[in-house]
This record gives C-alpha cells, sequence and structure tokens, in this order.
C-alpha cells in the first residue's frame, strides 16, 4: 500500500491511550515532539513555525518540545499546570497521549491523566538515573491501575550510549518495582534528541536488540485490564418513546463499562436485584449478537422492570453486594483541604450518593512511598480513606475493575470535583 | 466492531476488547458524552451550524437516542455571513431528523445595539459570543454541546470534555474542573453552564472517516467545485459580495473546496479536486497544512488569538 493509502484507510488496530510522565527536563515534551515528527503527524505549517521560533531564541536545532508548547497563561508563568491531550495515528493504530506535566501539581496531573490511559512512559535521564520523581509516578501508575509500564531511559547520548548505565538504571528499576507489586515492566535505550529507538531504530544502541518504542506501543494491548471480565453496564438513560409506532419500546441505554453480553444471557438489575435476560441489543438501528466492552448500547431485556439511571445492570450471579460503606485510597484533588465534618456527594458510574469522608487511615508519603498517620488531607495528598454513603452502591475493587471501581468526590458548595476515589 | 456479525471478529472479541477499531471507539465514548448530558443536564442544547464537525455531532445523537427524540433542541448562532449552501443544509437536515431548530442571529444582536461592529464588513465570527451567551440566558440552557476538537489548536488541547463556564460565559483555564475515567462532572448552579465536546478525542481525518463510513450528507462546498478566490497572504480568499477583491488583486477561477464552513468573511477554501468522500478523506490523510493554519483568516493574527476568544465566551 502507498503511504497515504494506507493513512486514508481506518486504523485496523483500534486506540491506544498512553500517558507520559517524568521530572522536569527528563525530555517528556522533546520526546512527544519526536514521536509526532516521526509518524509524520506534524503538518508543515505547524513545523515552520517552531523552526521560526527556534531560530528567534538562537538555536542551532528545532527545540522539537514547543510543539505541545501550551497556553498563553502558562507560556507566561513558563510552567505547564494541566494535562494536555495530543493524537497521532501510524495507519495501523490510532493513539492518544495524555501528557502530564511533572511539576508541583503532578499527582493530581498524574493521577486525571493515568485514569484514562492503559500505558504509561516513564522517563528517565540516564544521567541522573532512579530518582525520588521515578518512584513516585510509577506508584502513582500502578495505584491507577495501569496494566503496562514502559521505562524510557532517556538522553543516552549523553552517557555515551552505555549499555552498562542502561543496565544499572535497569536493575536499580526492577529492584524497587518488584516492591511494589509491578509486574509488567519493559525498558528502552532513547534519545528523544536524537530520535535514537524512538521511532526509527538510529545507528548508536547495536547492543539493544529489543523493540523500539514505537513497535512497543503497536503491539500494546489497549485492554485497561487483562483478565476476564465482568459484565458492568451502568444505566445512564431510559428510552421510552411513547409514540405509535414505538409504543412498548424501553430500552437501557449505557457503555458496557467491562465484560462483554449476548441476546439470551440472564442479567440482573441492581440495586432492585431483579434477573430478566436480554431480549435485545442495539447500536441505533442495528440489532447487535452481543456487545462488547466500551460499546455504547441500548438494551431491551425480556421483562418490564422499574430500571432508572443509576442502576447496575450485570450478569446474573455475578453482581457485587450493594454497600454503604466503603474503603478506598483516595487522592485529594482541591486547593480546598477535606473537611471530615461535611457531607460531600460522591458519583460512582452514573449514581450520586451522598456521603462523608469519616476516618483518614494513612496517607502516602509520596517521598518515600511510606504510610503515615493523618489528620487532614490536601491537594495531591493520596490516604486510605473509609467513606459512609447515604445509599448503597453497587461497588467492585477497583483492581476487579477501573469503571465499578472507581468514584469521584465533589463539593456541592462549589460543584467542584475535589477527589477521586479507588475502591479497596 | 462493526455490526454486521462477522464471525471472525466475534470470536476475536470474547477473547479481549481489541474488537473495537478507532472509529467505533470514538464514536462509542461520544454517546456516552452525550447521554451524559441527557442524564446531568435539566436545559441542554446542541450547536448546529451545519458544518461537518456538527454533522458528526447530530449523527452520534442519533445513534445515543434513537428511537427517542434528541433530549436537547438544535441551536443555531447565525452570523448572518453563512454560505447559503450551508443554511439550506441546515434546515433541511433539521425537518429531516424532525427535531427542533433554533436559530439566533448576530443581526439580531447588532439591531438591538448588543454587538456594535468596527465597520459593516467586519468579521463576525468572534461576535457570535454575544449572541450565544444571550441565547443561552433567554433559554436558561445549563449545557451546549458543541463540535469543539482538542487536535484544532494548542488552545484547546488541554480543554475538557466538560468546559465549565462563569455566568458570563467566561473560560477560566485555571478554573477547570479534573476530568477522571469516563466520571464527568457537569453540576453547574443557576446562570453557569457546561460547554461538552463528545468529539473531543476526534482528529479532522477521524470526522472524515467518519461521515465516509456513515455516507453522511454534508453541504455541497465541501467537494471541489470552480469559485472565483484572489490569493491573499498565502490563502486563497473567496470572492463574494462581503469580500470583494482588493486593488491589485488577480481574481482567477479554481478548483476549491472547504475544510471548514463559517463565517465567509474568515473561512477560506483550499485548492482541491476531490468530488467524493474518499477523495476528501484521501487528500486530509496527505495534507500538509493544518487546518486552521489553511482555511481561519482570523487565527492568523496571534498564536493565542482563540485562546483569548475563548474566555470572552467563545466555543
Ligand atoms: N542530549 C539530549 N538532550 C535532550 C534529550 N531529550 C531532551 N533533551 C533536552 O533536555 C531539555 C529538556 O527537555 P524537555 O523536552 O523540554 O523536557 P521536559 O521538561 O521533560 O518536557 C531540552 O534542552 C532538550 O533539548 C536527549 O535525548 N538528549
Amino acid at each position: 500500500m502507498l503511504a497515504a493509502e494506507r493513512l486514508a484507510a481506518p486504523a485496523a488496530d483500534g486506540l491506544l491511550r498512553f500517558l507520559t510522565c517524568g521530572s522536569v527536563d527528563d525530555g517528556k515534551s522533546t520526546l512527544i515532539g519526536r514521536l509526532l515528527l516521526d509518524t509524520k503527524s506534524i503538518l508543515a505549517d505547524a513545523l515552520h513555525a517552531i523552526e521560526r521560533t527556534s531560530r528567534r531564541r538562537g538555536l542551532e536545532a528545532v527545540d522539537l518540545s514547543l510543539l505541545t508548547d501550551g497556553l498563553q497563561a502558562e507560556r507566561e508563568q513558563g510552567i505547564t499546570i494541566d494535562v494536555a491531550y495530543r493524537y497521532f495515528s501510524t495507519g495501523t493504530r490510532k493513539y492518544i497521549i495524555a501528557d502530564a506535566p511533572g511539576h508541583e501539581q503532578y499527582t493530581r496531573n498524574m493521577v486525571t491523566a493515568a485514569s484514562t490511559a492503559s500505558l504509561a512512559v516513564i522517563l528517565v535521564d540516564a544521567r541522573k538515573g532512579v530518582l525520588t520523581q521515578t518512584r513516585r509516578h510509577s506508584y502513582l501508575a500502578h495505584l491507577v491501575g495501569i496494566p503496562h509500564l514502559v521505562v524510557a531511559v532517556n538522553k543516552m547520548d549523553l552517557v555515551g550510549w552505555s549499555e552498562g548505565v542502561f543496565d544499572r538504571i535497569r536493575a536499580d528499576y526492577l529492584a524497587f518495582a518488584a516492591k511494589l507489586g509491578i509486574a509488567d515492566v519493559r525498558f528502552i535505550p532513547i534519545s528523544a534528541l536524537e530520535g535514537d529507538m524512538v521511532v526509527a531504530r538510529g545507528a548508536h544502541l547495536p547492543w539493544y536488540r529489543g523493540p523500539t518504542l514505537l513497535e512497543l506501543l503497536e503491539d500494546a494491548s489497549p485492554a485497561q485490564d487483562e483478565r476476564p471480565e465482568r459484565f458492568r453496564f451502568p444505566v445512564q438513560w431510559v428510552c421510552r418513546p411513547q409514540t405509535l409506532e414505538h409504543h412498548d419500546f424501553r430500552g437501557y441505554m449505557g457503555r458496557v463499562e467491562s465484560g462483554e453480553i449476548r441476546v439470551g444471557d440472564a442479567v440482573q438489575v441492581l440495586p432492585s436485584g431483579h434477573t430478566t435476560r436480554v431480549k435485545e441489543i442495539r447500536l441505533h438501528d442495528v440489532s447487535l449478537a452481543q456487545a462488547v466492552s466500551e460499546q455504547s448500547v441500548t438494551l431491551l431485556l425480556e421483562d418490564e422492570l422499574d430500571v432508572s439511571r443509576g442502576d447496575l445492570v450485570v450478569r446474573a450471579g455475578e453482581a457485587p453486594e450493594p454497600t454503604r460503606k466503603v474503603d478506598a485510597m483516595l487522592c485529594w484533588l482541591s486547593e480546598r483541604p477535606l473537611a471530615t465534618r461535611r457531607r460531600y456527594l460522591v458519583r460512582h458510574t452514573t449514581r450520586e450518593v451522598r456521603a462523608t469522608i469519616a476516618e483518614i487511615g494513612h496517607r502516602v508519603d509520596l517521598g518515600d512511598l511510606a504510610e503515615r498517620p493523618a489528620a487532614a488531607l490536601a491537594m495531591n495528598d493520596i490516604a486510605r480513606v473509609s467513606l459512609r454513603l447515604a445509599h448503597p452502591i453497587a461497588a467492585d475493587r477497583y483492581t476487579d475493575g477501573r469503571a465499578t471501581g472507581a468514584f469521584i468526590v465533589i463539593d456541592e458548595a462549589t460543584n467542584d470535583t475535589v477527589a477521586a476515589g479507588m475502591i479497596l | 466492531m462493526q455490526p454486521k456479525g462477522d464471525d471472525t471478529r466475534m470470536a476475536v472479541a470474547t477473547q479481549s476488547t481489541r474488537a473495537l477499531s478507532h472509529l467505533d471507539w470514538l464514536e462509542a465514548e461520544a454517546i456516552h458524552v452525550l447521554r451524559e448530558v441527557a442524564g446531568q443536564c435539566a436545559t441542554p442544547a446542541l450547536l448546529f451550524s451545519g458544518g461537518k464537525d456538527s454533522i458528526c455531532l447530530l449523527r452520534l445523537a442519533e445513534k445515543a437516542f434513537r428511537p427517542g427524540r434528541f433530549p436537547f433542541p438544535l441551536l443555531h448562532i447565525d452570523t448572518g455571513h453563512n454560505y447559503p449552501e450551508v443554511i439550506a443544509f441546515r434546515d433541511r437536515r433539521a425537518a429531516a431528523l424532525r427535531e427542533r431548530l433554533v436559530v439566533r442571529s448576530v443581526e439580531d444582536s447588532i439591531r438591538a445595539g448588543r454587538v456594535v461592529l468596527k465597520h459593516a464588513g467586519e468579521s463576525r465570527n468572534k461576535h457570535q459570543s454575544v449572541t450565544l451567551l444571550d441565547a443561552i440566558a433567554e433559554l436558561e440552557l445549563d449545557a451546549c454541546i458543541g463540535g469543539a476538537r482538542r487536535d484544532e489548536e494548542k488552545a484547546r488541547a488541554k480543554e475538557r470534555v466538560f468546559s465549565f463556564r462563569d455566568e458570563f460565559g467566561g473560560w477560566d483555564p485555571k478554573n477547570q474542573r479534573p476530568e477522571l475515567w469516563n466520571l464527568y462532572n457537569a453540576r453547574v448552579h443557576k446562570g453557569e453552564n457546561v460547554r461538552v465536546f463528545p468529539i473531543s478525542n476526534w482528529t479532522e481525518l477521524d470526522v472524515w472517516q467518519y461521515i465516509a463510513r456513515e455516507r453522511l450528507e454534508i453541504p455541497s462546498i465541501y467537494f471541489a467545485h470552480r469559485r472565483a478566490v484572489v490569493r491573499r497572504g498565502g490563502a486563497l480568499v473567496p470572492v463574494t459580495e462581503l469580500t470583494p477583491p482588493r486593488p491589485g488583486e488577480v481574481v482567477e477561477e479554481l478548483s476549491v473546496r472547504f475544510r471548514t464552513v463559517g463565517d465567509i468573511t474568515c473561512t477560506a477554501p483550499v485548492e482541491s479536486t476531490a468530488t467524493t468522500l474518499a477523495e476528501i478523506v484521501a487528500e486530509t490523510a496527505t495534507t500538509t497544512i493544518t487546518e486552521r493554519g489553511a482555511t481561519r483568516l482570523d487565527d492568523q493574527t496571534s498564536d493565542a488569538s482563540m485562546e483569548q476568544r475563548k474566555k470572552e465566551g467563545y466555543f
């Protein structure tokens, strides 16, 4: 196929969401720029613009990090304050990069970026090796349940492309990864600046036989969870047109958050607990034999049940126990600290319930990853907490399924999203 | 997964979640977002301009809510400087869908003294904000669904799917809610609203691939046609009553198409011979110029002009 035809055909291998993280100056922006440039995702006018800026600033080479240079507000302050999303496609697969800056607000930004990613690229400066920041990023990626970690040892050009340096960093990293329980981690030596092992192999790293970063991305499974998943379908909207043509139509609309379901399967609706069978699965005017994870569909059920937004449809016999007491790891996102005496709103799937955060178990010190007692929570803190809910929710453990194990906390006074929770 | 009952793909689907193609995934995400708007917001509206992005939104709304009616009206902010083909298309689509279309016009805002133009021919693009904010107040909208995409512009790369706007319609980049998993927070106090972008994660190529896959009708000026233009500052400027040639400029008749259809005074076509959707997709896949770089006459003045406009309430 010609390059043009390849690009014009829809990407056959689906879509992969990943995030990049690293400390300031590890080369994250340069790496993203390199990926975009070498996959020909940067158009000429955008490239000219950064060439002009590079020249104006007196640089010899084009500064690829300018491609991801963000908003005026942060350019003025010289910092990146939020998660940015970038896109590229190789023709076989489309990618969404969540670009989480490694600055002050890194915990909040990284947890946000990681929540939708199935792979994390963790940058390490070859000269500096594994740092406290590297451990933090790895801990957070693991906490948020990212199944695949890739440690990209960058700036190999500055350490003479040394295999010894690379091996030592890998050994250091594996030693602490084992302690955290991180299982799937890959290592790649790269130079984001010169391009070696990012998209092209380059000429400097003959001793490295593994895949390039892009090859690794092309091969990674986009699934957020590798294990067989239980069917979870939160109802978003009930469709009852009540027109002549569709007089008895009752469709339950939502997205399959995990697992899959076929026509005829026995299902249970929570919290009522009623069981019935799937009569039909529709996507607009097409009837499907089955619906799979991440697909948005309409379910029609055999029996007329009272089902509304906030209910959860599961496979019969696989229902989680509804509960009013939840233990969770909580990441505090708001500048206004947690008030244990206040009532908050918890949004879990499509359901909202009032809640108090009754008890703070311990806080995780992100310096040494030790657990410390804590009486309060401020922005960027991570802690183990117990919540009491006004009504039961059908919750899974986060490690058994992100979508039904996650929740956000909303402050009703400001309507702001103040915390992210992962159920234990 | 293509709903075709294709057995080999079904078999794959039982093993992993690999089965969704990138267009199916983007579609599923957008449908989920639209249903969240329906579930969380009391009085939303969907902004429909007749442009390609909002054409995708209408299709996605059909997929999200049929056989029911859309739980929102369509709203068009008409600058009065639109190509007649686009306005005719807009009315035809709304009628075919049998959904309610509300039109509010910048012309009325000018007559009411809410908008004052610097001169009669000034681009009305940025003045849309006033009319939009007035419409939001009048219709008491708590959410406006729009077709903006993050890849359009640097200033949009950090935009949320649910983007919070204060009582003045302003967008404060520092006061946006963190968005985690697919748990969206559309809560607002009275007078505030959210702008919702279901196709945030789509690129221009995704949009054209989707239009081609779904065989969606689009206004004729998206296809190559012959048109009188002048060359100005690297762009092609269509010769119209509103945009006459300047002294010394040579009027040429070229084969062109529009990549984006907006206000006549600030939307430029590109040279093209693409007369089918497949040809547009092929051209889009190999173009070397960004959508805004090629077609927007107003954004070139400043890298940050979009950011500025958003702060003032622009979409
Ligand atoms: N020599 C060398 N320099 C690099 C490499 N990658 C990035 N840099 C430089 O490191 C500095 C910081 O890079 P940048 O991408 O802005 O880092 P960020 O803060 O992580 O986004 C810049 O001067 C880059 O040119 C590399 O592979 N080799």
